[in-house]
């Protein structure tokens, strides 16, 4: 079985480093860590306003590129959180804790250079679940009939919207928001229209590009309009010999690096935990078995490889489910399988054996854009720094351009740039409100599958919703759902502390030293 | 005066009440226009089915919201219950709703270079610390960069100048 993985890989690589996809691997990783430096701009953002202009484009090389996006941006993401303090992006977020005051001590270089190393060893790691896992849970996934499918899909919804951010309920209506949206349009098996209100714009369906645009882009811009204060880069000269970590700080790095590449690749498989919660719990457990745990928060190494490690980790094993079984476990996956959709290739267990060059490409360019990323970060960390001083006053009506130029090409029509404002709208509305509305994305795309499996399942059983329970591999997905939403009931009645680990923790500010309380961070930073 | 001020801040400050609310309505009119649709038995779901039940649903988890709300005394509520935010920003609020309106507008009847320079220009007016010169030169820049990428370069079918098109 190792063999064949290793040669599918082999394969994979002479996907990847065909010049074209090479070529949008790298612009997708350089766009992606350019975005990832700037405050104020989240990946999913980038990679819907990416998207149409993809369309165009191969298969292989519009996901090479959309997921170099993804993971490029987790590696600017830090420059942001050790050097500003400014958590940009959540996953992030408990970086700063320790990265910043390495900053303020003037060792901000070596976090950054032992952060780039520690991504590395995490997505490496990441990748090589990947190229082992998946072929197991496709061999798994396709022996599942309507039923178990289903069922699955109820697992990943659930987990996508309790799991992530906020509170648990309001993810719940996120979701089934998103499940509405997606039923919206002319009806697969019938062919009968439903909620478009005669608008012959609306019989495909809500665009998928509007709806990630106007939630992330728009309702993103209007939160933080005016908010974004002007960066300070007193401790932003960081210049290439600063990153050289010295032989104490490496040995010091490299338990804590590969504990947080394990945490990670951990959380990865569970549907729904993404970077975010794997960083959190991360840092948490590193302060735990620490003989020092009240060092922790005053410069730490430790406190920033870990963390790092385990996002990266988590964010390869992500595409896991997303490849192997076509259920995203957060937004920015639903949206890299909705890129695969508008491109005709039908997600799901097959996905492997009838597109491997996807597939196989994929993980390759894994690799490639990662070795890139430590040759872009470590040189050009100079350039980086500087792109920090970009003024939000200039960067958000820029984007809104993006937004409205990508949204009319995507169908030549502007009724979805109408689209797009009313969504923006809806979206901010939303976000005021107190709701993420990340589960929306999730729902939307994996609305039309869920409905067409639950019709299947039960036109099979001759409409006894009891065969969800009755088959025994969907009444193990049926129980862990259960048992979700039960710990989550629990944890509610009994108002439990259980700090870090809680998702809801994500919300609690970073302790901003004086000196920077002016920088204000968006509230809810897109994911 | 005092007395309107707090009773309103009162108000903007149950935001979950509000939350469950909007999801409470939005449910109600999604299964009231599903019931218009034909939903079959479970073997053989009509199209209302699923989006029946998933308005249904969507009543009841903003029940769900806006009960936790009302709910007395629950812990760890320290966090800020207020709809909007702390510096409300019509003006760029308004801006940046209206610049993809000024987009299918301009961008319809004018071309899309006249699109772009209204998109970007409106947009920008929003920054509080926006002047009239540093918008025109912004969106004249985007302009020039956006047509060359979008029209040359990728062929989105959309001429960069016409008069009343379509009018």
């Amino acid at each position: 079985m190792i063999t064949t993985a290793l040669t599918d890989l082999w394969y994979g690589f002479g996907v990847a480093l065909e010049p074209h996809n090479l070529m949008f691997c790298f612009i997708g990783v350089l766009v992606g860590n350019m975005v990832g430096v700037l405050p104020g701009m989240g990946p999913l953002a980038t990679i819907s306003i990416l998207l149409p202009l993809t369309f165009g484009m191969k298969p292989v090389a519009a996901i090479l590129m959309l997921g170099g996006v993804m993971y490029g941006a987790q590696y600017g993401g830090a420059i942001c959180s050790i050097l500003l303090n400014l958590p940009c992006h959540p996953p992030h977020a408990v970086t700063c804790l320790d990265g910043f005051p390495m900053t303020k001590q003037g060792r901000g270089g070596v976090a950054l250079g032992l952060t780039v190393f520690a991504s590395f060893v995490g997505a490496s790691w990441g990748i090589t679940e990947m190229i082992f896992l998946s072929p197991l849970l496709v061999r798994a996934a396709l022996q599942f009939g309507p039923a178990e499918v289903c069922s699955l899909m109820l697992l990943g919804l659930l987990a996508g919207s309790t799991l992530a951010r906020g509170s648990p309920i309001k993810g719940v209506a996120m979701t089934v928001l998103g499940l509405f949206l997606g039923s919206v349009g002319t009806d697969l098996e019938t062919g009968s229209e439903r909620y478009t209100f005669g608008m012959t714009e609306l019989d495909d369906g809500v665009e998928l590009i509007a709806l990630a645009l106007g939630l992330f882009g728009i309702a993103e811009f209007m939160n933080s309009v005016n908010q974004v204060a002007p960066i300070n880069t007193k401790y932003t000269n960081v210049t290439f010999k600063d990153m050289r970590p010295t032989k104490a700080d490496m040995k010091r790095a490299f338990f804590p690096m590969w504990r947080g590449t394990i945490i990670g690749s951990l959380c990865a498989l569970i549907p729904g935990t993404g970077p975010t919660i794997a960083s959190f719990v991360a840092y948490a457990t590193e302060k735990k078995i620490s003989k020092h745990p009240e060092d922790f928060g005053t410069g730490l190494i430790e406190g920033v490889v870990c963390p790092e490690a385990a996002t990266h980790s988590s964010v390869q094993g992500d595409f896991i489910p997303t490849m192997s079984l076509g259920i995203p476990g957060d937004a920015v996956m639903a949206l890299l399988l909705g890129a695969l959709m508008i491109q005709g290739i039908v997600p799901g267990p097959q996905l492997i054996s009838q597109h491997p060059d996807i597939f196989w490409g994929l993980v390759a360019s894994f690799w490639i854009g990662n070795i890139m990323l430590v040759l872009l970060n470590v040189p050009l960390i100079g350039i980086w720094v500087k792109m920090l001083a970009i003024p939000y006053k200039y960067l958000y009506p820029s984007a809104m351009f993006f937004v409205c130029i990508g949204v009319y090409a995507a169908n030549n029509d502007f009724f979805q740039v109408g689209e797009v404002v009313c969504i923006g709208l809806f979206g901010y509305i939303l976000l005021r409100l107190g709701f993420h509305p990340a589960p929306i994305l999730l729902g939307f795309v994996l609305g039309p599958r869920f409905e067409e499996n639950f019709r299947r399942a039960m036109l099979i059983s001759r409409g006894d919703i009891g065969v969800f329970v009755e088959r025994p591999i969907s009444a193990v997905f049926i129980a862990l759902c259960v048992i979700l939403i039960g710990s989550q009931v629990y944890i509610r009645l009994r108002g439990a502390k259980t700090p870090n680990l809680e998702p809801a923790d994500e919300n609690k500010p970073v302790e901003i030293p004086a000196e920077l309380t002016a920088h204000r961070v968006p509230a809810t930073p897109a994911e | 005066m005092q007395p309107a001020t707090s009773l309103l801040r009162d108000l903007v400050r149950k935001r979950d009440f509000y939350a469950g609310g909007l999801m409470l309505l939005i449910g109600l009119g999604i299964a009231l226009k599903g019931a218009t649709y034909r939903a079959g038995t479970l073997m053989h779901m009509g199209p209302g089915f699923l989006p029946t039940a998933l308005g249904i649903l969507l009543v009841l988890l903003g029940i769900a919201i806006a009960a936790g709300s009302l709910a007395p005394g629950e812990p760890g509520h320290a966090e800020d219950q207020s709809i909007l935010p702390a510096q409300p920003q019509w003006l760029a609020w308004f801006c940046i709703l209206m610049s993809p309106v000024c987009f299918i507008f301009f961008g319809r009847y004018f071309g899309m270079a006249p699109g772009t320079f209204a998109c970007v220009f409106i947009a920008a007016l929003g920054d509080k610390g926006a002047t009239w010169r540093g918008t025109v030169v912004l969106a004249t820049v985007i302009t020039v960069f956006g047509v060359g990428l979008f029209s040359y370069f990728l062929q989105v079918p959309m001429p960069i100048f016409t008069w009343r098109g379509g009018l």
